[in-house]
């Protein structure tokens, strides 16, 4: 089809979800002209999740109308090497984002850094526990950055989303009834924590009674009116319990389009191109720089994209899949375990406990915020001796009630009948009556655990789909199962009528009907060594220095915590390294 | 002649018009002189000064139409009389003013008239830019003449029918209506003259915010009477208040800092820009200078209130708040208060400082007209981005989900809670507004 050639930009930037947008307005306030390719349609929380219309489950969280449309794209999925992947055509496991806003539009909120110890996963366990704990074919590794090297842009990034929390210490000091296992800070959280719900109060005094270390979970939804560094300006949240997959009609959720792109339009040498699909990154005939993009517009038309900068910020496997379909760096091959692109792809591993209570407890579910809770971390991270149990990883566990609605919400107890006269009394007696805590833990890094492209199945455009190659492992089973243990301690303190533990049982596979979080990451991973990572501490590629990439698909492993916080401060981290250090001398910023 | 033997008072008017020519002479000479070396070198700082002033004066509202080139003109003005579209005022010979010398743009600028002698209507607000300063219209010129890109766009043909479309009646009205050049208070300070200058000249404030008279010529042109800015007719569908400082429904209640802050972002801590106004922000006060800004928010809250005025400041109370908080929904518009509105505006109708307005005391919510009220109910409103305050809070519409009668209960809740006080309304005259 004959091509539209648009006049060349300096920086081209692939997806406007948090990582393209905080790209997008880092280089344009360092002047330059930057343009950003978004496949999906223009979004804004006018029209778009205005009240009341946005408040409607079946639309949102049932058939997934922000979500990516996966009969046009989607990626396939299979246990193990050898096995058939087939394509992930109904939303279970991971929603992933699609649009102006990304997932960053209709996301829940939740917003951590992420441990010190976990930025060096391998080299603390090798030091604490030997280095025969960490069982073969388990490639965790360092992500080759400090937490001290991250801490300003971590910062940064919490006063940008407005993040209501409570910190334990600031420089040093002892500040308030924050998590005392947090990593350092250097201020507090820009806006005091949200409310707690009744069910977070519960379970913040049944943990407190056993010990544990209670904290108010950070959360992006302001719980006042707040206006960011960049003047774009939120409402508070108003706990309508319609957060996870819908978009926010007070401005009180954080997004690009709330605290970002108001600010970045205003600038002349910014513009955003949405329905405009990117194919590949073009390189030249060395392979080792890029001409800028080939993207596909609104009307079929292929369009080349000149650009001296390509910012690859399309979500973690779309960020893998791009550099695979444009041949930056070396494949993975699972046979050989050489190669760097799609090794190392990891998940989140989740494990639910609720509690049933009697008709004088009143948990009033449908009330809710995204990011709102109370957290211990007293099984997260290493913050527990790993030693006797054999098990590398650990879970934060939470009250994150964000709203219980009527289509997905209805939870009884096991063994209740799943229709007729004893379910509807059942519903009726523990609806408002119930609560739910989680697991949120991590999955450990494997070498048959990677991402490649499928060698049958193609999307709308034509081009292979990513394939997934994934399961679960004993070592992450048996630590969920751990921490569930410990979970389900703190909620029979409660004095429930009744308990429901959702855990996964040893040999349990991959299903891809539950839900798990859309927390994949991996595939394209940040380290020191060029042998075993596709970009080095800055984001940016070790075969093209002249693309960087931005997103989940940097860490090495899963971490506990929920992963949007440390993709917005690993993107500060490398816009900085970009305007301060590329922008001056274009190359490699770590030699090879 | 000898002047020794005439009355005093023809005396007097004689030494008028021997000062008055001389002083017309001088003016002459001064806009016809060459400009000085000097001068010339300056020229891009003219045409920068003339830009910030084409912002003062917002000529783009007008003369870029929606989706059209800069300045070419092309907006529709419905007039009583029939519909006019505004001009093509780029440097463009043939189409637009290329060919206008300073004099025939000062003409036109400040005394309404086009080359050849044909008169503008005062759609064109020439009674309050005869206000501007030669050394601003100059910068004005070279501005429009140097800065603006050219656009070769013809001028559409009004459509006013005959007899209405003859012109010469507007020499009568000129006459009658136009006011002087500014002229300092000596009494006031430069902040609050510059203030003046800015309000009464090239901004314009009273082509919308100063009542009309008979002849739709506004009823004051500056602060010498307590007409000026004491609320304007309806213009586009909307009623621009009084901006005098009567209590509740003028700016008794604003500080200077507030009237900056809203001229600056399109809102403040208690109330946002809304209809006509929304435009001003964006194409034109977000763009003054601060120090500007100030000197306008000074000037204003200097005007005391207008004559005829109820001398009641709302007393504030918690009787519908209580009500609304404990789930008291038996007023009229309670149960569409708490369902659509109070999560924003809150049960309280204090709004969220800088974000959501507050409704409780809102100038905006006081006017005896309820019609703007009722417009934003049904329509929605959004919150012009500015540079410096770019969130466009937008309020959705609930025409759709609230009939005429919830429409009426909520707006008159609106009003009369809170110690708000304000006449009620009617489902039929929110029906009216649907159209």
């Amino acid at each position: 089809m004959a091509g539209v050639t648009p006049k060349p930009v300096d920086a081209v930037i692939v997806g406007c979800g948090w990582a393209g947008s905080i790209l997008a307005i880092e280089l344009a306030e360092a002047g330059l002209k930057v343009l950003v390719l978004e496949r999906g349609e223009n979004r804004d929380t006018f029209p778009d999740f205005a009240y009341p219309k946005v408040i409607d489950e079946l639309t949102y969280a049932v058939r997934g109308k922000l979500f990516q449309n996966l009969s046009r794209e989607t990626v396939t999925i299979r246990h193990a090497p050898g096995d058939q992947a087939v394509p992930y055509r109904q939303f279970g496991a991971f929603n992933p984002g699609d649009g102006v806003g990304g997932a960053g539009a209709h996301w829940s909120g939740v917003h951590f850094r992420i441990t010190p110890d976990e930025l060096r996963l391998r080299s603390h366990y090798e030091e604490r526990y030997g280095k025969a704990f960490i069982p073969d074919g388990m490639t965790i590794q360092d992500h080759g950055v400090t937490y001290d090297e991250l801490e300003p842009f971590f910062d940064k990034a919490e006063k940008v989303f407005g993040t209501s929390g409570q910190a334990f210490r600031v420089n040093g000091t002892v500040v308030g009834g924050g998590n005392p296992f947090e990593g350092p800070r250097s201020a507090e959280f820009p806006l005091p924590p949200l409310k707690n719900v009744y069910s977070a109060e519960l379970f913040a005094r049944a943990a407190r009674g056993l010990g544990y270390h209670p904290y108010p979970l950070p959360a992006a939804n302001a719980s006042g009116p707040y206006t960011n560094p960049y003047g774009a300006q939120m409402g508070p949240c108003n706990f309508c319990g319609f957060c996870g997959g819908f978009g926010c009609y007070m401005y009180s959720k954080a997004s690009p389009n709330v605290n970002i792109l108001p600010a970045l339009r205003q600038k002349p040498n910014f513009e955003l191109r949405a329905n405009a699909h990117v194919l590949r990154v073009n390189l030249d005939s060395t392979g080792r720089s890029a001409r800028g993009v080939t993207y596909v517009d609104a009307q079929g038309r292929e369009i080349e994209q000149a650009a001296d900068l390509v910012i690859l910020s399309a979500f973690q496997f779309h960020n893998v899949r791009l550099m695979l379909l444009s041949g930056i760096g070396k494949p993975y091959d699972v046979a050989t375990s050489q190669g760097t692109v799609g090794r190392n792809f990891a998940y989140q591993n989740m494990g639910t406990v609720k509690a049933f209570f009697g008709p004088d407890v009143h948990t009033n579910p449908f009330i809710g915020t995204g990011g709102g809770g109370q957290a211990i971390d007293d099984f997260n991270a290493d913050n527990f001796d790993h030693g006797p149990l054999g098990f590398v990883g650990g879970s934060p566990c939470w009250v994150n009630q964000s709203g219980v609605k009527p289509i997905g919400g209805l939870a009884l107890p096991d063994g209740t009948p799943h229709w007729g006269a004893a379910w509807k009394k059942a519903a009726k007696d523990y609806y408002a009556h119930t609560l739910s805590a989680d697991a949120h833990g991590t999955n450990m890094a494997y070498r048959d655990c990677y991402l490649d492209l499928d060698p049958t199945y193609r999307d709308a455009h034509g081009q292979p789909l990513l394939r997934m190659t994934f399961d679960w492992k004993d070592n992450d089973i048996r630590m969920s199962r751990h921490v569930v243990g410990k979970l389900t301690e703190i909620l029979k303190s409660m004095n429930p009528k009744a308990v429901a533990v959702s855990v996964k049982k040893p040999g349990d596979h991959f299903d891809t009907r539950s839900y798990q979080t859309t927390h994949l990451v991996g595939g394209a991973i940040m380290g020191s060594d060029p042998k075993t990572s596709a970009v080095n501490k800055y984001l940016q590629s070790w075969d093209v220095p002249n693309v960087f990439v931005i997103g989940s698909s940097a860490f090495p492993q899963g971490t506990g915590y929920n992963p949007t916080g440390m993709v917005a401060g690993l993107a500060y981290f490398s816009a900085h390294a970009i305007r301060t250090q590329y922008l001056k001398h274009p190359g490699a910023l770590v030699p090879a | 002649m000898s002047l020794g033997v005439t009355l005093p008072a023809v005396r007097h008017v004689l030494a008028a018009v021997a000062l008055l020519t001389a002083f017309l002479l001088l003016a002459i000479a001064a806009l016809l002189a060459p400009a000085p070396a000097r001068a010339q070198a300056s020229a891009s700082d003219d045409v920068e000064r003339g830009a910030y002033l084409a912002r003062v004066g917002d000529c783009t509202a007008c003369h870029t139409a929606p989706g059209g080139s800069e300045m070419a003109g092309g907006l529709p003005m419905k007039m009583p009389f029939g519909t006019i579209y505004t001009t093509n005022i780029t440097p463009d010979p043939d189409t637009g003013i290329g060919r206008y010398r300073l004099e025939d743009f000062e003409r036109a600028v400040r005394r309404g008239i086009a080359p050849g002698g044909r008169h503008l209507y005062p759609a064109m607000p020439y009674p309050s830019f005869t206000k501007i300063t030669d050394a601003d219209l100059r910068a004005l010129y070279a501005y429009f003449m140097n800065g603006v890109p050219s656009i070769h766009q013809p001028n559409r043909k009004n459509g006013v029918p005959w007899p209405l479309d003859v012109r010469w009646p507007l020499a009568l009205w000129d006459a009658a209506f136009t006011g002087r050049r500014f002229q300092p208070d000596a009494s006031r300070d430069t902040e609050w003259n510059r203030g003046a200058y800015l309000v009464e000249g090239a901004g314009h404030c009273g082509a919308c915010h100063t009542p009309r008279g008979i002849g739709f010529q506004e009823k004051a042109l500056d602060n010498r009477s307590d007409r000026f800015l004491a609320g304007g007719p309806v213009l586009d569908g909307w009623t621009a208040p009084s901006l005098r400082g009567e209590p509740g429904t003028g700016l008794a209640g604003w500080s200077t800092q507030n009237v900056e802050d809203f001229l600056k972002t399109g809102r403040t801590g208690a109330a946002s820009a809304f209809g006509s106004m929304a435009d001003v922000v964006q194409h034109s006060t977000q763009y003054l200078s601060d120090p500007d800004l100030r000197a306008i928010g000074v000037y204003l809250k200097s005007l005391g209130p207008a004559r005829g005025t109820p001398k009641i400041t709302p007393v504030a109370n918690d009787r519908t708040a209580a009500a609304l908080h404990d789930g008291d929904l038996r007023k009229p518009g309670a149960a569409a208060y708490v369902d659509s509105c109070a999560a924003c505006h809150r049960t309280d109708g204090a709004g969220y400082a800088g974000v959501f307005p507050r409704l409780a005391g809102n100038p905006a919510v006081l006017q005896s007209s309820a019609a703007d009220v009722i417009r934003i109910v049904l329509k929605g409103s959004a919150v012009p981005a500015t540079t410096t305050a770019p969130s466009s809070f937008t309020m959705p519409p609930f025409g759709d989900r609230l009939d005429d009668q919830d429409v009426a209960g909520v707006v008159n809740l609106i009003r009369n809670s809170w110690g708000n006080q304000a006449p009620a309304v009617t489902a039929p005259e929110v029906k009216a507004q649907r159209k």
